[in-house]
């Protein structure tokens, strides 16, 4: 593998700067969706009437080819970093809204009615009570949504080289260097295992109290998040 | 400016609708692409699915096989296929199987377990074979999960099959890569309405298929 490392320089970057484009790209999206799906499933769940409509659009959204969004939105925010990151975000929304509602719903209501007892309020007891115990449903799908938006970066290679790794793509086809784009498949792939070990990590360090062998369970409710996600 | 007009323009076309560019031979060759993908991603994933569902078995070995493939990046691995084999349908076929694989062999892992002990218990009892105690117990209770694993494999085709078009190959891909380089918006987001409608009728479809197949006992909502 002769010149694995070694990046063309019109790309602007080397290889760490790649990944540190590619981290950017992928990574501000699902936190924008995160903080646009949390208020979102507190409206979805009080007034219910609002949680299919709300899955409707975004399931619509979610139909839209990544290529298409770009190129469309090209003609407002042009050929930039932004113009990548609003589909993905809007992406994560389809995960996240469904995953943060159901976690949520599914907190007891003796919790809940403990809760306002104490006196918390509606906002309060949706941050400090329910949130906590939807941890995981909420970090199972961060683990999805992360793991196709570090994807689906590289489709940007393709309106002006704001694919980050991906432009290693449009790279190895016009110097014929496969050697790149094996690059970029195999970094990106990493990239996503070790977001994905962060983010199992991260459910352990704030839900101490469940048990510490997670696969079964971490495993389990992703494929199903996904489906709910994005078919009802 | 307006996307609606984009849309409205590109359908009231007629040049759109007719020819080897037209939108009904675009649409058949992308509804081919979707429908191989998914045949060769439900051959690999179902039998094993339904195997190591069945037996219990290599649970941990699935799931890490299908999260090292969903880290897998579609747009990297075409190009990487195309560099390596060179042009043609094989070098589409691998991103959109690697693609579909790991939400139809996990869902039908996880359905097969998830089935409740007791009738499989019962069946055995009965003197069922192990091949039988499978294919009439287990998957009927297995079907709808099954399927919702089939469904969400298909729509991540039908919306990645577009990448088919940055390597040559037609379907409806074919407007949005050309739009692009065109500078024709119209035709892309033509092209995206077309895909997105699509992705609408494969989900009616599952739901019909889903009502037909699924026995009403099983069947609780």
């Amino acid at each position: 593998m002769n010149g694995f490392f070694d990046i063309p320089s019109d790309l602007q970057h080397s290889w760490a700067g790649l990944i540190g484009v590619h981290l950017r790209e992928a990574l501000l999206p699902v936190a924008a969706g995160l903080l646009l799906a949390l208020p979102l499933a507190l409206l979805c769940n009080r007034f219910r009437w609002l949680y299919p409509p709300v899955l409707g659009v975004t399931t619509v959204l979610y139909a839209v080819p990544s290529l298409a969004f770009f190129v469309v939105l090209i003609d407002w925010t042009g050929q930039t970093e932004l113009t990548v990151m609003i589909p993905l975000a809007l992406y994560s929304l389809v995960v996240l809204v469904p995953a943060i509602a159901d976690g949520v719903r599914s907190v007891p209501d003796e919790t809940l009615s403990a809760a306002t007892a104490m006196g918390f309020g509606t906002v309060r007891r949706y941050l400090q009570v329910q949130l906590p115990i939807a941890a995981p449903a909420v970090i199972a799908g961060l683990r999805v949504a992360t793991a196709s938006s570090i994807s689906l970066v590289s489709v940007g290679a393709l309106i002006g080289n704001q694919g980050a790794l991906g432009n290693l793509m449009a790279a190895a086809q016009k110097y014929d260097r496969p050697e790149l784009a094996a690059n970029a498949v195999l970094t990106t792939a990493v990239l996503a295992v070790v977001c994905d070990a962060a983010l199992v990590a991260l459910r352990r360090v704030l839900t101490p109290w469940m048990p510490r062998s997670g696969r079964k369970r971490t495993a389990a409710p992703r494929e199903e998040l996904l489906t709910k996600g994005a078919a009802r | 400016m307006n996307v609606l007009s984009f849309v409205q323009a590109f359908f009231s076309d007629s040049a759109h609708w007719q020819g080897y560019d037209g939108i009904p031979s675009r649409l058949l060759e992308h509804v081919q692409y979707s429908l191989l993908a998914l045949a060769i991603a439900a051959a690999i994933g179902l039998p094993v699915g339904l195997l190591t569902g069945h037996t219990g078995r290599g649970g941990n070995a699935i799931a890490v096989v299908a999260n090292a493939a969903r880290a897998l990046p579609s747009f990297g691995l075409l190009v990487l296929a195309v560099l390596l084999i060179g042009f043609g349908l094989l070098p589409v076929m691998i991103p959109l199987v690697v693609l579909a694989v790991p939400p139809v062999l996990v869902t039908t892992y996880e359905a097969v377990r998830a089935v409740d002990p007791a009738p499989v218990d019962a069946a055995r009892g009965m003197g069922m074979r192990e091949s039988r105690v499978l294919f009439r117990v287990e998957v009927p209770v297995a079907l709808p999960l099954i399927l919702s694993g089939l469904r969400t494999a298909a729509l991540q085709i039908v919306s990645t099959a577009t990448i088919a078009a940055y390597v040559s190959l037609g379907g409806l891909g074919r407007y949005i890569i050309d739009g692009l380089y065109q500078r024709n918006y119209e035709k892309v987001v033509g092209g995206a309405t077309l895909v997105a409608v699509l992705s609408l009728i494969t989900l009616a479809l599952f739901w019909g298929v889903g009502r037909l197949v699924v026995s009403p006992g099983v069947r609780r909502r």
